[in-house]
C-alpha cells in the first residue's frame, strides 16, 4: 500500500469550509449599514427628476422645519469649500453637487442630515427645487452629430466627443481584410448593466475635530486607494485618514468608485463633528451609481477559404455618460478591450474606441469582469459563430481548426498581449464529451425536421485579468501591485494582512491556503485579515480578477522569504549548516537525514527565545508583487436551449462550463465563483438591461424592471476544469471570478441564433428577451403567409 | 451648509419628536419585547436599529429582494414591507434565533457544508425562507425548493449550492427526526 503524499491540513487544493461563514451564518457580519457610533446622524439625498436641466432655485426652509434636520447641504455650499466637483479615475470630472445644472435624472441635488433615517428621508423628500428642462441627449450617435446640445459646457472642447483611442495595425489590417476570400461584419450592442449587488453602497464617516482623525467605513472594493483619494481631493492628511472597508455585500466593481454620498457624508461629519451614516436604498443604487458596458460594436473579420482566420477590424462608440467615470487602469480609457483577438491567431487586427457623453449617469464601470475583457470576449465569440456559419463550418470544428495552439505559448497577440499559458483545444473538447456534443448535433437535426427549435451554442473565451505589471498599469499614477503582510507568531500561529478586499470571494480561506501550503501551518492557524488602512499593507483592491494574481502571489513570495530566515534558525536548532538544510514534505530536513527535522512552529518558537546571535528576533515578512505579466484564464462552454415556438421563451437546458484557471487553490469556491459568475453572464443575455427614454427618463430604476435571476430562473450549472498552470504566478494561479461572466453571454446568444438558424437569423442583441424571439417567429410565419 | 434653527438632540431612535408614537408588545426570538415606536415604522428597522438585530439585512426596500426576510408566526415575511406595528400581539423570529444553546440549525450547517453563500448578505433571508419551507414540507423537491426562495435573490452563488443547502439541511432534519428528534 502506498503512502498518501504528505500534505499540511488546509493546503492548496483542498476544498476547506470556508472561514468567513461562521458570522456570516449567524447573522453576525459586520456590513457599513450594521456600524452604529454614538452621536451619529443620517444623510439622505434629494435627486433630480430631470435628466437634463438648469437648476434656477433650491430653497431648504421647508426640508430645515421637519423634525430631526439638522441641516441641507447644496452644491453652492460644496462650491465654497472648492468640493462641488471632484475627480474620476479617468482624468475627467464629476459634479458631488451641482452649482447650477443637472445632467442626469437621479442625480444628487441636495444632502439633508438628521438625526434619524427616518427624519433625513422626510428631509430630503422636503428640499424644493426650481428646474429649467434643457435638450436632452440619450443617444451617443446623436450626441456627436453636428449641432447637438453640448452637455460638458465646462470643458473648453464644445462638443460630446470624449476621447480617440486605437491600437494595432490599421493599413495592414485593411490589406488584409481586403485580400481575405472570406468576410463578415455585423453590429453589435452590449447595453447598460448594473451590477446590483445585493449590499447597495454606503459608508459611516466621522471626523474627530479634537485629533483630526477622519475614519470612513465604506463600501469600498479598494479602500487604501480611497485613502490616498480622500487625501488628495480634500487635502487631508494620509496619516490621519483611516478607511475600513468591513464585511462587503457583494462588489462586482459598483464598489470601486467614489460616488457623491460618500464625500458628502464626510463633509457632513467635518462639518457637524458627529459620525454621519449615508446608506443608499436600491433605486438610488440603481439608478445613479456607476453602470456598466453601453457599448456600440461593429467589428468584421476575415479568413482563407478554407476556414482559418487573417484579420480582425473593430470599431466602437463608447457611452459614458456625462462623465468618463470609468474604472480603468490610467492608460487604458477603453480598458483592456484589445483582448479581442480572443483565443484565435489573427495575423493582424486593428481596434478604434470613440466615447461620447450622453445625458446618463456615468458608465463604463466593470460588471465582474476585467476593464472590457467582456465586451472583448461576446464580439470575437459571436463574430467566430457568425464566420463558421457563412463558412458552414460546425462552430466547434472551426474553433479546433482555428485555436491558437498549446505549444504557441508564451503567446504574441496581434494587439501586443503576451497570452502566458493555454491549452484551448483541451478545455473545448473536454466540454464537448461531457455534454455529448455530437449526440446533441443529431437531436437537433432531428428536431429541426419535425419544426422544432433547438439551438447549441459555444463560447471559447480567453480573459486577461491580474493587473497588473507596474510598466503599464496605474491607477491614477498608483502602480497596480499588491501586497501581503505575514507574521508568525511564537506559538507557530499566523496573521497575514493584505491589500486587497474580499467581498465574498474568500479570501480569508484561500490565502490561509496559500500560506498553509507555503509554511507547513495548518490553515485554521492561520488568521486573514484586509480592509482596515491602518492595519493593512498598501495594495490597490480586489477587482478585475487581481487578488490571487497579485496579492495571492505577494503571500507566496512573503512566505518564502520567511522560509529563508527560518532555514537558518532550523539550522542552528538542528546544529548543521543552513546549506545542508532543505525545506521538503513542510519541514526542514538535514539533507540525506530527513527524519532530523524542525516544524516551522518549532522554528518560530525558536526565532522568539532561541535563535542564533546575528540573526534579527521574529519571524515575519511583507511583499509588495508586482507582476510580470497578466494572467490569461480561459475555458470553453456549450450551451443547449429550447425555444418555445408559440411563445418565444427561451429555456436553457443545459449549459457545461470547463474552465481553466490554472492552479486552483479551494475547488469548493473556486465552483462557487463559477456558478455565480455563469448568472451573472446569464442575466445581461438574457434578463437585465438599462434604457432611457427619449427624455432621458430611466427604465428600469428598481427591481421590478431591472431583471435578477431568481433560483426559479437561473439553469443548473454543470462545471468541469482543466489546469493549465501560469508559468509566472508563484504557484500557478491565473484568478477565476470573473471568467463565467465573460464567458457566459455568448455561448447563450450562439445557442439561439443557432435555434433560430430556420429563420436565417445572424445576430440578435442581448438581452435575449422572449418578446424578441416571439417578433422573429411571427414575422417568419408572416412572410410565409 | 445651511442649518436648522431648532436644537435636535441626536439619537438613533425611532421615536417621532410629535409624539404620537405607538406601543407595541411583540415577541422576538423567544423574548418579550415592549417599545414605543414611531407607527410608520418598518419592521426591518425596528428589528436592525430599535432591537440592535443586525443579521436581518436591507437589500431593496421595495419586497423584491428577501434579505430583510424573518418568521412572523412561523411564515417566512419580508419585514421591509411589514410595519413593526403590525407584528403587535404576535412572534417574530430573526436569523439570530437559529442557533439554539451553541448548536447551528441544520440550515446554518448545511449552508456553510455546501458553500451556500459568498458575501453573506442575502444569507440571513434565505436561510429563514429555507427554514419555513422544510418547517412545513420535509423533503421538498428541487423545484419546489427554487420556488420557495424565489423571492430571495442572491448576486453571488448562482443558487446551485443554496439548493443543495436546503436540500442537506432537510435530510439532516428527517434523520434527526427519524432518531426521535434528538440530534
Amino acid at each position: 500500500m502506498s503512502a498518501a503524499p504528505p500534505h499540511i491540513k488546509g493546503g492548496i487544493g483542498q476544498s476547506i469550509l470556508r472561514k468567513e461563514d461562521a458570522r456570516f451564518v449567524r447573522g453576525k457580519g459586520n456590513y457599513v449599514d450594521d456600524v452604529k457610533l454614538p452621536g451619529m446622524l443620517y444623510l439622505d439625498i434629494t435627486r433630480s427628476p430631470y435628466a437634463h436641466a438648469k437648476i434656477t432655485a433650491i430653497r431648504t426652509e421647508r426640508a430645515l422645519k421637519v423634525p430631526g434636520v439638522l441641516a441641507v447641504i447644496t452644491g453652492k455650499d460644496l462650491e465654497a469649500a472648492g468640493l462641488a466637483w471632484m475627480p474620476t479615475l479617468m482624468s475627467d470630472k464629476q459634479m458631488v453637487l451641482p452649482t447650477d445644472t443637472v445632467m442626469y435624472q437621479a442625480q444628487e441635488v441636495a444632502a439633508v442630515v438628521a438625526d434619524s433615517r427616518y427624519a433625513a428621508a422626510d428631509g430630503a423628500a422636503a428640499v424644493e427645487v426650481d428646474y429649467e428642462p434643457l435638450p436632452v441627449v440619450t443617444d451617443p450617435f446623436k450626441a456627436l452629430e453636428p449641432g447637438a446640445p453640448v452637455i460638458r459646457t465646462d470643458r473648453s472642447e464644445k462638443s460630446n466627443h470624449i476621447w480617440h483611442w486605437e491600437t494595432g495595425d490599421k493599413s495592414g489590417t485593411d490589406q488584409l481584410l481586403t485580400s481575405s476570400p472570406v468576410r463578415v461584419e455585423q453590429d453589435l450592442y452590449i447595453p447598460r448593466i448594473h451590477v446590483s449587488s445585493m449590499e447597495t453602497c454606503g459608508c459611516v464617516a466621522h471626523m474627530d475635530s479634537v485629533t483630526g482623525r477622519f475614519t470612513i467605513y465604506m463600501t469600498t472594493q479598494a479602500p487604501h486607494a480611497i485613502r490616498t483619494v480622500f487625501a488628495l481631493v480634500a487635502g487631508l492628511p494620509e496619516q490621519n485618514i483611516r478607511v475600513i472597508s468591513p464585511d462587503i455585500g457583494g462588489g462586482f466593481g459598483g464598489k470601486v468608485p467614489v460616488y457623491p454620498g460618500y464625500v458628502l457624508a464626510a463633509v457632513a461629519s467635518i462639518k457637524t463633528g458627529h459620525p454621519v451614516k449615508w446608506i443608499e436604498d436600491r433605486s438610488e443604487n440603481l439608478q445613479a451609481d456607476s453602470f456598466a458596458r453601453d457599448y456600440h460594436i461593429h467589428a468584421e473579420v476575415g479568413a482563407t477559404a478554407d476556414g482559418k482566420v487573417t484579420a480582425l477590424r473593430v470599431k466602437t462608440l463608447a457611452d459614458h455618460g456625462y462623465t468618463d467615470a470609468a474604472a480603468n487602469p490610467s492608460k487604458f480609457p477603453a480598458g483592456l478591450f484589445h483582448i479581442i483577438t480572443g483565443s484565435y491567431p489573427f495575423a493582424k487586427a486593428f481596434v478604434e474606441v470613440d466615447a461620447a457623453y450622453t445625458n446618463k449617469p456615468p458608465g463604463g464601470i466593470a460588471y465582474r469582469c476585467s476593464f472590457r475583457v467582456t465586451e472583448a470576449v461576446y464580439t470575437i465569440e459571436r463574430m467566430m459563430d457568425i464566420l463558421a456559419h457563412r463558412l458552414k463550418i460546425d462552430p466547434a470544428e472551426f474553433r479546433l481548426k482555428n485555436f491558437i495552439p498549446p505549444e504557441a505559448f508564451p503567446y504574441s497577440s496581434a494587439l501586443g498581449w503576451t497570452y502566458d499559458s493555454g491549452n484551448y483545444a483541451g478545455a473545448l473538447q473536454k466540454a464537448m464529451q461531457i455534454i455529448d456534443y455530437a449526440g446533441l448535433r443529431r437531436e437537433q437535426a432531428e428536431k429541426r425536421r419535425r419544426g422544432e427549435l433547438m439551438g447549441i451554442g459555444i463560447s471559447s473565451f480567453t480573459e486577461i485579468v491580474g493587473a497588473g505589471p507596474s510598466e503599464k498599469f496605474d491607477i491614477l499614477g498608483i502602480k497596480m501591485f499588491d501586497s501581503a503582510e505575514v507574521r508568525i507568531h511564537p506559538t507557530g500561529k499566523v496573521i497575514a494582512r493584505f491589500g486587497t478586499k474580499s467581498q465574498g470571494q474568500g479570501h480569508e480561506t484561500t490565502y490561509a491556503q496559500i500560506l498553509a501550503e507555503e509554511l507547513g501551518i495548518p490553515a485554521d492557524d492561520i488568521r486573514v485579515e484586509e480592509g482596515d488602512t491602518d492595519t493593512a499593507p498598501y495594495g490597490l483592491g480586489t477587482y478585475a480578477s487581481r487578488s490571487t494574481p497579485t496579492a495571492g502571489a505577494a503571500a507566496a513570495v512573503a512566505a518564502r522569504r520567511i522560509r529563508e530566515k527560518a532555514q537558518k534558525i532550523a539550522a542552528h536548532l538542528l546544529e548543521v549548516s543552513p546549506d545542508d538544510v532543505e525545506w521538503k514534505d513542510y519541514a526542514f530536513r538535514v539533507k540525506g537525514v530527513p527524519s532530523k527535522s524542525k516544524t516551522m512552529q518549532e522554528v518560530a518558537f525558536a526565532a522568539y527565545t532561541n535563535h542564533p546571535r546575528g540573526i534579527e528576533s521574529g519571524l515575519e515578512a511583507v511583499d509588495y508583487y508586482d507582476p510580470p505579466n497578466m494572467t490569461y484564464p480561459f475555458g470553453s462552454y456549450i450551451c443547449v436551449v429550447d425555444i418555445d415556438k408559440e411563445t418565444g421563451q427561451i429555456h436553457v437546458r443545459r449549459f457545461v462550463a470547463v474552465d481553466d484557471c490554472g492552479t486552483i487553490i479551494n475547488p469548493m469556491i473556486v465552483d462557487g465563483q463559477i456558478h455565480g459568475g455563469l448568472t451573472m453572464g446569464f442575466a445581461p443575455a438574457l434578463l437585465e438591461e438599462i434604457q432611457y427614454d427619449e427624455n432621458g427618463n430611466i427604465r428600469g430604476g428598481s427591481f421590478t424592471d431591472y431583471l435578477l435571476p431568481s433560483a426559479v430562473e437561473t439553469p443548473k450549472w454543470e462545471t468541469a476544469k482543466t489546469v493549465t498552470p501560469s508559468p509566472h504566478h508563484p504557484i500557478g494561479a491565473k484568478g477565476v471570478g470573473e471568467s463565467a461572466t465573460v464567458g457566459a453571454p455568448p455561448a447563450i446568444v450562439n445557442a439561439i441564433v443557432d435555434a433560430l438558424q430556420p429563420y436565417g437569423v445572424e445576430h440578435i442583441d442581448i438581452p435575449v428577451h422572449p418578446w424578441k424571439v416571439w417578433q422573429i417567429l411571427h414575422g417568419a410565419e408572416a412572410k410565409a403567409k | 451648509m445651511s442649518a436648522a434653527a431648532h436644537a435636535v438632540s441626536p439619537a438613533a431612535s425611532l421615536t417621532s419628536a410629535g409624539g404620537t408614537n405607538a406601543r407595541i408588545r411583540v415577541t422576538v426570538n423567544g423574548q418579550a419585547v415592549v417599545a414605543e415606536i414611531e407607527p410608520r415604522t418598518l419592521l426591518v428597522h425596528f428589528l436592525r436599529e430599535v432591537l440592535g438585530l443586525t443579521g436581518t439585512h436591507i437589500g431593496c426596500d421595495t419586497s423584491h429582494c428577501g434579505a430583510c426576510t424573518v418568521l412572523l408566526d412561523g411564515k417566512a415575511v419580508k419585514s421591509c414591507t411589514v410595519l413593526a406595528v403590525q407584528t403587535d400581539g404576535r412572534e417574530v423570529r430573526t436569523v439570530e434565533s437559529l442557533e439554539v444553546g451553541g448548536k447551528l440549525s441544520p440550515v446554518q450547517e448545511a449552508f456553510i457544508e455546501c458553500h451556500g453563500l459568498q458575501c453573506g448578505f442575502c444569507t440571513p433571508g434565505m436561510m429563514m425562507s429555507a427554514t419555513a419551507l422544510l418547517a412545513k414540507t420535509a423533503n421538498p423537491t428541487e423545484a419546489e425548493i427554487r420556488d420557495a426562495i424565489r423571492g430571495n435573490l442572491c448576486r453571488c452563488t448562482g443558487y446551485v449550492n443554496i439548493v443543495k443547502a436546503i436540500q442537506s439541511a432537510g435530510q439532516k432534519m428527517q434523520s434527526a427526526a427519524g432518531t426521535g428528534g434528538k440530534a
